[in-house]
């Protein structure tokens, strides 16, 4: 007998749990609106609103996530299903939605579905609403006190090393990865001895594929770049809206640094090496991904 | 050790006046000495119990003949002023809080009897903006400096202690870094903005807050006073609550401002006696400020009772919610009912139109094939 679908052997087909009637989504709906009325939900020290990141924030960034980017995830297995670990990625995209969209695939694609605590400039945390909402989202600002702290409580922390020189990069600079800052990130790795997970995300760079930059008009606005898109500034509101790029998110096998021990982060030359060795891994798993994404937009 | 006399500036205010009634309940001290500017009040002085209230000035020399004379070997110098409203403006409040603290530590640095000196200070010293450190330890500095204020004044004093306790070694000194004081009896900055129905905050900001009850900021500062620890310690209860979520649990109505107009509408409140919306109260309300207490559990030895969330909802029972959480309650209860209801009548007339409001199940073990 050959059977049409081998793969399929021995495996009973499980019904999917259905989806709550929408009475009952109303109903949680409504729950909801007297937790957030009554404040009875927690925080923690950094301003992550656990309640308002699971029922508002990640909902209205899933549709992005699957529909819009059709956002692929590889080697979820990479990243610890518990225990801290600092998962470095490559920045683009004028607009971080790397970082957002980084979130969503360790919550919905990871099996311990894992909490993404990111780590933000200090500009994200002067500005209102974006610095307030990006705290009750899990971020905190990226500082060396910061990451460690995460780090020790055993959370999945997320950097950006290349920082506003890898989000604010002109377009024909695409996936070529900035200078990693000043290694900052791997010292705090060593200090905690929590491993570094690389990470590559590709297809952030299309979304708003920044032409121009209105150096003069960022300086007035105290911004580290104003964009100019094909279609932004010209299209005005229009030009919010990203292009639909195909994403890709590979992480990579994880870096251990338990074994070099705290005193290795005062060790500038090991700190270099393992910057470097950081940053080849994520260059050259970029470039993989290009050559699996057939074109941009499929 | 226990010590054998203690004094106590600023014992007018709750705080100092409950310190003081604690320490005279202790017969292992043999005198408690209380002193402020403006005596306590008639309520105040009969629970200070057998405390010696001495009106005096410290910003006057006549503080080290009190020291002197009664030979203290304990000074708890709790006499800092958070708000200009409280000591008749900016001017006062700097002279009592800067000059008053010099003079007092000229007098302890002159008196050999002096062997221990406890500062009530505050965790505003660490400043306020969005390039701050989530938790702050003792070890950490203020990234932005606070450039004036009840911050500033707290800095120059401490500063002023540690020169203090270099020049007298011999000297124990505890700095307490405390939050936010709240409880039912205490009034505090923080209490006395919440007690408004509505609430002005700033737009687009939402300040981490770490509270502390009032009662255990007595129990540290009447073991700070008979114990031995020397040096900083952070002083705040556990977990933390944003702002947002402090006022809805308060039953207050929120007003976002926009910053700047938060500025004028501070004067506007000022000015008729208020609340403070000084610059550095601004800046705390906008960006918060958590502490690591890791010190005050290990070496100091204290575990505060009431975490941040208990202290507030004991604060609450003074405070009678604008929008009782009750009412809330029974508005959405009584939605869910409404909508439950309405979802069986719609399951009702699904089943009798046979599925025609409701799609049918997909058939299963049909799945997609993934290589053609």
């Amino acid at each position: 007998m050959i059977r049409l679908r081998p793969d399929d052997d021995g495996q009973r087909h499980v019904p999917p749990a259905s989806d709550p009637s929408w009475d009952e989504q109303v109903a949680g709906g409504l729950d909801f609106l007297r937790r957030r009325l009554t404040g009875e939900y927690e925080t923690d020290e950094f301003g992550f609103d656990t309640d308002l990141t699971d029922h508002v924030l990640l909902p209205v960034l899933r549709p992005l996530f699957s529909r819009w980017f059709r956002v692929e995830t590889h080697g979820v297995e990479n990243v610890p299903a518990e225990g801290g670990a600092l998962i470095v990625a490559n920045h683009s995209g004028t607009v971080p939605v790397d970082a957002l969209m980084a979130t969503v695939a360790l919550h919905d694609d990871h099996p311990a579905q894992r909490r993404f605590r990111l780590l933000g400039a200090d500009l994200v945390f002067d500005l209102p609403v974006v610095g307030s909402l990006a705290r009750k989202f899990g971020a905190t600002l990226a500082c060396s006190e910061d990451a460690e702290r995460l780090l020790c409580g055993d959370e999945l922390v997320g950097v950006f090393p290349e920082g506003f020189k890898g989000v604010g990069k002109p377009f024909r600079e695409r996936y070529t990865l900035q200078r990693f800052g000043r290694g900052g990130f791997v010292t705090a790795a060593l200090r905690t001895g929590k491993p570094i997970v690389p990470c590559a995300i590709v297809g952030a760079e299309e979304i708003y594929p920044m032409i121009g930059n209105a150096k003069t008009l960022a300086r007035l606005l105290g911004l580290p770049y104003f964009p100019v898109t094909p279609t932004f500034p010209a299209l005005g509101p229009l030009g919010l809206v990203p292009l639909p790029s195909k994403w890709l998110i590979a992480f990579g096998e994880p870096i251990e640094t338990a074994h070099y021990g705290p005193a290795a982060a005062e060790d500038p030359m090991l700190v270099f090496n393992l910057t470097d060795q950081v940053r080849e891994t994520i260059q050259q798993s970029i470039y993989q991904l290009l050559l699996q994404r057939t074109s941009v937009f499929s | 050790m226990p010590p054998a006399v203690v004094l106590v500036t600023g014992v007018s205010r709750w705080l100092g006046g409950a310190l003081a009634a604690e320490l005279a309940r202790n017969p292992a001290i043999d005198r408690v000495i209380g002193v402020d500017t403006v005596p306590p009040s008639a309520e105040l002085l009969r629970r200070l119990g057998r405390t010696e209230f001495v009106r005096a000035d410290i910003r006057n020399p006549l503080i080290g003949k009190v020291i002197n004379t009664a030979s203290v070997d304990t000074v708890v110098h709790m006499n800092i002023s958070s708000t200009p409203a409280g000591s008749g403006g900016r001017g006062p409040m700097k002279e009592l809080n800067v000059i008053g603290t010099m003079q007092l530590l000229a007098a302890c640095q002159r008196a050999p009897s002096v062997r221990r000196l406890v500062l009530k200070s505050t965790s505003a010293v660490y400043g306020a903006s969005p390039r701050d450190p989530a938790v702050f330890t003792e070890a950490m500095q203020a990234r932005r400096v606070p450039s004036g204020g009840f911050a500033k004044d707290s800095l120059d004093i401490e500063g002023y202690v540690r020169s203090f306790s270099r020049r007298r070694p011999d000297v124990g000194v505890a700095v307490l870094r405390f939050t936010n004081f709240i409880g039912p009896r205490i009034d505090s900055v923080l209490s006395g903005f919440l007690r408004m129905p509505v609430v002005p905050t700033a737009l687009g900001y939402d300040a981490r807050v770490q509270l502390l009850h009032e009662d255990d900021a007595l129990g540290v500062l009447a073991q700070a006073t008979t114990g031995d620890f020397a040096g900083t310690v952070n002083v705040g209860g556990e977990g933390t609550l944003l702002l947002s979520q402090v006022i809805r649990r308060l039953g207050r109505l929120q007003l976002p401002v926009p910053s700047p107009a938060l500025g004028s509408l501070g004067r506007l409140t000022r000015r008729f006696g208020f609340v403070d919306y000084s610059p550095e109260q601004m800046r705390f309300l906008s960006f918060g400020r958590v502490v690591d207490t890791t010190v005050l559990h290990t070496e100091f030895g204290y575990t505060p009772r009431y975490t941040t969330a208990e202290a507030l909802a004991d604060y609450a029972h003074t405070a009678p919610p604008v929008i009782p959480p009750e009412l809330v309650v029974d508005v959405t209860a009584r939605a869910q009912q409404l909508v439950a209801r309405a979802g069986s009548v719609a399951s009702s007339v699904g089943t009798t139109v046979h599925g025609r409001l409701r799609p049918a199940p997909a058939s299963p073990g049909l799945r997609a094939v993934r290589d053609a």
